[in-house]
């Protein structure tokens, strides 16, 4: 059983690392997830924002709805680990 | 985690360390805008610091102080006041999360009140984050029977 | 030789993700395996905050007194973004599937799944 999973693992791997093959270098500047809205979002983020900090103001300003949705995820969470686990010292129902 | 007696030294020191770990929380919340920090990572902090003093002290010992009705209250208020800053901007006239139309309320620049807006938001998530990571772990520990103390 | 010093990196991190990957297939306890998806979302992480490196970049907090602000000298700060929301998934899901699997030691009394899966077929 344990050697199927193993043998698993390495073929996932290796087609992982054949299709790293494809992808830009370390440290390229020229790389697609740098080149088109990142230099937008780094010039204007003092004059359009006054924030000096390019991670708090896409987090903040220009992405807030996603950080909304986030807050909700990680409120949920505590709802749901309430829900499953209080037990109330005066409760007779088991 | 069964208690089989009680450090003096550990006490004492978590006594004067924790209102500087709050001290340093808020900190980090404050200067998101200037250096590494923001909601999250204060939040977490501020959580950490409950976390010590139900570890070093008994579990009563903190609800004495911060009770877990007060807790589920504040995890509910983070988020609505995030909302809520959401909805002011639709009714001043601008879309949902604009901040730049709160410029009729707060008499500043019409670029500086951005960065206003998002340091009320984080704000907001860092309150949630806080009674967040006490609620679960509180959950977690005691097996919800929190009157019975750590199991 | 120039394909490993360009893409090491990716290496490194799909060889972390392996072995969370084998920790959540292979183990018969509940809670190893939580510690394997544990493992496997923190290399995810990683991954993507390595793909927004460039060379001689320093950190995304502006300094005030330039005039021009050149984007080739800052790091790129969208996956920086992407991966806290990723954080706080993380975060909620360990909680919630510790609750889980405290509730099912409460019913069942063990905490191996070929146990608890011999538990469910005599039952039915």
């Amino acid at each position: 059983m344990k050697f199927f999973a193993l043998i698993i693992v390495i073929l996932t791997g290796a087609v992982l690392i054949y299709s790293t093959l494809d992808m830009p270098d370390w440290g390229d500047p020229n790389s697609p997830a740098s080149l088109h809205v990142s230099p937008r979002y780094i010039e204007k983020t003092i004059e359009e924002t006054a924030t000096p900090n390019a991670v708090t103001s896409v987090l903040a300003d220009y992405r807030g709805y996603d950080t909304l949705g986030e807050t909700t995820v990680i409120f949920t969470a505590a709802v749901v680990c309430i829900l499953l686990l209080r037990r109330f010292e005066d409760d007779k129902t088991l | 985690m069964i208690r089989l007696y009680d450090d003096l030294i550990i006490q004492t020191v978590c006594r004067i360390m924790i209102p500087l770990i709050q001290l340093f929380a808020f900190y980090v919340i404050a200067h998101g805008h200037y250096s590494p920090g923001g909601g999250f990572q204060g939040g977490c902090i501020l959580g950490a610091s409950f976390i010590l003093m139900v570890i070093a002290y008994d579990i009563n010992w903190m609800k004495r102080r911060f009770s877990e009705k007060k807790n589920t209250l504040l995890m509910a208020f983070g988020v609505l006041i995030y909302a809520l800053v959401g909805v002011l901007c639709i009714l001043l006239g601008a879309e949902y999360l604009n901040y730049g139309i709160l410029n009729k309320i707060i008499p500043t620049d019409s670029v500086k009140v951005r960065a206003l807006g998002t340091l009320i938001i984080e704000i907001g998530v860092g309150i949630t984050v806080m009674a967040v990571m006490v609620s679960i772990f509180l959950n977690l520990t005691t097996f919800g029977k929190h009157e019975k103390g750590e199991v | 030789m120039e394909t490993v010093i360009g893409k090491y990196n990716y290496w490194i991190y799909i060889a972390l993700m392996m072995i969370g990957f084998y920790a959540m297939i292979a183990k018969r306890n509940l809670v190893k395996k939580i510690v394997g998806m544990n493992i496997f979302q923190t290399a995810i992480i990683l991954f993507f905050i390595s793909t927004a490196y460039k060379k001689d970049a320093t950190i995304p907090i502006l300094i005030k007194s330039q005039e021009v602000i050149d984007p080739a000298k800052y790091i790129n700060p969208l996956p920086h973004v992407l991966m806290l929301t990723a954080i706080v998934v993380m975060v909620s899901t360990f909680g919630v599937a510790l609750a889980v699997i405290m509730m099912l030691y409460k019913q069942y009394k063990t905490l191996d799944e070929d146990e608890i899966i011999e538990i469910l077929r005599k039952k039915k």
